[in-house]
């Protein structure tokens, strides 16, 4: 017995009603967007709903947008094997909060925090074990936020002298180059333009 | 007096044969029984999704091959599947075989080098020299498509980069006639082994629950009864045109995970067959100009055409804004791209979902209880590439 996309969003609306802030269907997928503090009770729900059955987590991550005033986007990615259908948690909050865990919920979502600790460092309240995951021993910064240099801040190398390896700061020859080739024309709007006149013209 | 049970750590990697790459675990022992594990990873983490992020669509591509470089198309596929998406544009029939065609090629080098490589951390040395030699010819397939054995970036957005050679079809409708019988061999050392039993049958037991909990995909599912597989469960490129069975295990333990991989394979060789069967003629890549260069014969004669490369290899392409997640079935599991575009000629962001990433996590649950000796085999049948799981 499995449901359609369409009526999950429906049995999701109605289930969830004040937590749902939006919701769309793109690309064959359910994208909703939730509170923070709603987080946990939806995830829960989406797992447990006897129509919904989101029995995996696949991932989560998240999105720096600086700009922003919420500047950091959480992305949680379920999948329900019994209905063979996706669905996208998204969460907006500012620099200074606190997500809850899922790992309750989920004990995937251990490392999976972990992770998105490390990159963006965005903590997560009653997590069990919330260290760096992927970056270097005694590393500084979170990496993917969008103010971090590609270059990173640290270079390692073996010193001679010291008879061990040591980091210390970035020294480049030359400037990291970053061309801008992005053609200040509009991109590709009259290709769409004259594949609608086609569509019309076929019809 | 009472004693104190006491446990020993005991410091396994970063650097050890059977780590299989990069892998440092944290081993707490009561004797020779292992209580508790912590990996430590990302000793091979090159930051590659912060490089995509200032990279065009088109120079993101190779990153994908050095992710799990076992199997590099595979990875490319899923990117190049999620711009496909998001730019709403459509691969030729041809292509499509073509991309099957070479997934399937990755599927069979990926678990060759598994079950070998398995078997070589249980103490048999034999298996990996046999599978080592029939990577290579398949390599020389790579080689032969894309000129690289490993790094093929070869899967673009809209279509594959070139069409096959001539003659490559039918050296690989030929190699799918001598493979099988390699796999018989394999088998005749290892699946009736005795010694290859005792190391793998009751081996990491995982129960279908605990391998949803874990979110746990691709074989490490299947061989836990759980009959799921994308290629099947939600079709992408033309796999619906192909008859295949997905294996699935009984007991969840390593020897049930080799059998599958076993199995996998064959069911491969018979995709593979079909798919040269079928091939169908025509272009490889999508035609709009905008999107993929121009055949190498337009550059001396179009000056439209001369534009449109000058501007792909520099500017590249733009996506229309949007944000997708895709799948495949990579050979070691659900390997997705979650694919944020701004509407400009670079991803904003691209999040790469490794599946060795989870089945690495569940290493402590998988090993609380075993034996010290039993950490290579869990080890070796969770399939892991330390390439995508540090990313």
């Amino acid at each position: 017995m499995s449901i359609t996309l369409n009526d999950l969003e429906k049995v999701v609306n109605s289930g969830l009603t004040t937590n749902v802030k939006k919701s769309e269907i793109n690309f064959d997928q359910l994208f909703i967007d939730v509170d923070v503090e709603d987080v946990i009770s939806t995830v829960l729900f989406l797992k447990t709903h006897k129509k919904c059955k989101f029995k995996q987590l696949i991932d989560i991550t998240a999105a720096d947008y600086p700009q922003r005033e919420k500047r950091f986007k959480i992305i949680y990615l379920l999948l329900s094997h019994e209905n063979n259908l996706r669905i996208v948690i998204k969460i907006n909050i500012d620099e200074k909060i606190i997500v809850p865990s899922i790992t309750k919920i989920f004990p995937s979502a251990n490392w999976m925090e972990r992770e998105v600790f490390d990159m963006y460092g965005i903590s997560f309240k009653d997590h069990p074990d919330l260290r760096r995951i992927l970056t270097d021993y005694g590393f500084n910064g979170h990496p993917l936020r969008k103010d971090f240099p590609l270059t990173g801040h640290t270079e390692v190398r073996y010193s001679e002298e010291k008879k061990k390896v040591i980091s210390e700061p970035v020294k480049l020859d030359q400037e990291y180059r970053d061309f801008d080739f992005e053609s200040p024309w509009e991109g590709t709007k009259y290709i769409n333009r004259e594949k609608e006149k086609n569509k019309t013209k076929d019809k | 007096m009472t004693k104190k049970p006491k446990t020993m750590n005991l410091n396994f990697g970063p650097q050890h044969p059977a780590a299989h790459g990069v892998l440092r675990l944290i081993l707490e022992l009561d004797g020779e029984v292992v209580e508790k594990i912590d990996p430590h990873i990302g000793f091979l983490h090159r930051g590659t999704e912060k490089l995509i992020e200032h990279k065009t669509y088109m120079q993101a591509v190779p990153y994908f091959d050095r992710l799990d470089y076992v199997a590099p198309m595979n990875q490319e596929h899923a990117f190049a599947l999620a711009i496909e998406k998001l730019l709403n544009i459509e691969v030729p029939i041809r292509g499509q075989y073509i991309r099957v065609l070479f997934c399937e090629i990755g599927r069979i080098l990926s678990h060759l080098l598994n079950v070998t490589t398995q078997a070589l951390d249980v103490g048999a040395l034999t298996p990996s020299l046999w599978g080592f030699e029939e990577r290579e010819t398949l390599m020389t397939f790579y080689e032969r498509v894309s000129g690289s054995r490993l790094h093929a970036n070869y899967f673009r957005a809209g279509g594959v980069h070139q069409d096959l050679p001539r003659g490559l079809s039918e050296d690989i409708m030929q190699f799918c006639h001598t493979f099988p019988k390699i796999i018989d061999d394999l088998e005749t050392l290892l699946t009736d082994n005795r010694i290859f039993k005792q190391r793998n049958v009751d081996i990491g037991i995982v129960t279908k629950e605990e391998a949803l909990e874990h979110s746990f995909s691709g074989v490490m599912l299947r061989g836990s009864g759980i009959s799921w597989d994308l290629r099947k469960s939600q079709p992408y490129e033309c796999y619906q045109n192909f008859n295949f069975k997905i294996p699935i295990g009984k007991n969840g333990d390593c020897y049930d995970r080799y059998l599958c991989r076993i199995e996998e394979m064959r069911q491969s060789v018979e995709i593979i067959k079909s798919c040269i069967d079928k091939m169908p003629s025509g272009p490889v890549k999508n035609i709009d100009g905008k999107i993929t260069p121009p055949p190498k014969k337009d550059l001396k004669e179009s000056m439209e055409a001369v534009i449109h490369h000058f501007k792909l290899f520099s500017e590249g392409f733009r996506v229309p804004e949007g944000e997708v997640y895709i799948a495949v079935e990579a050979p070691k599991g659900e390997f997705g791209v979650y694919l944020i575009s701004d509407g400009s000629h670079k991803p904003y962001k691209c999040k790469i979902r490794a599946p060795g990433f989870s089945h690495l996590q569940a290493m402590d649950y998988l090993m609380k209880g075993h034996m010290l000796a039993d950490v290579p085999a869990v080890l070796g049948s969770l399939d892991l590439v330390f390439g995508e799981v540090d990313r």
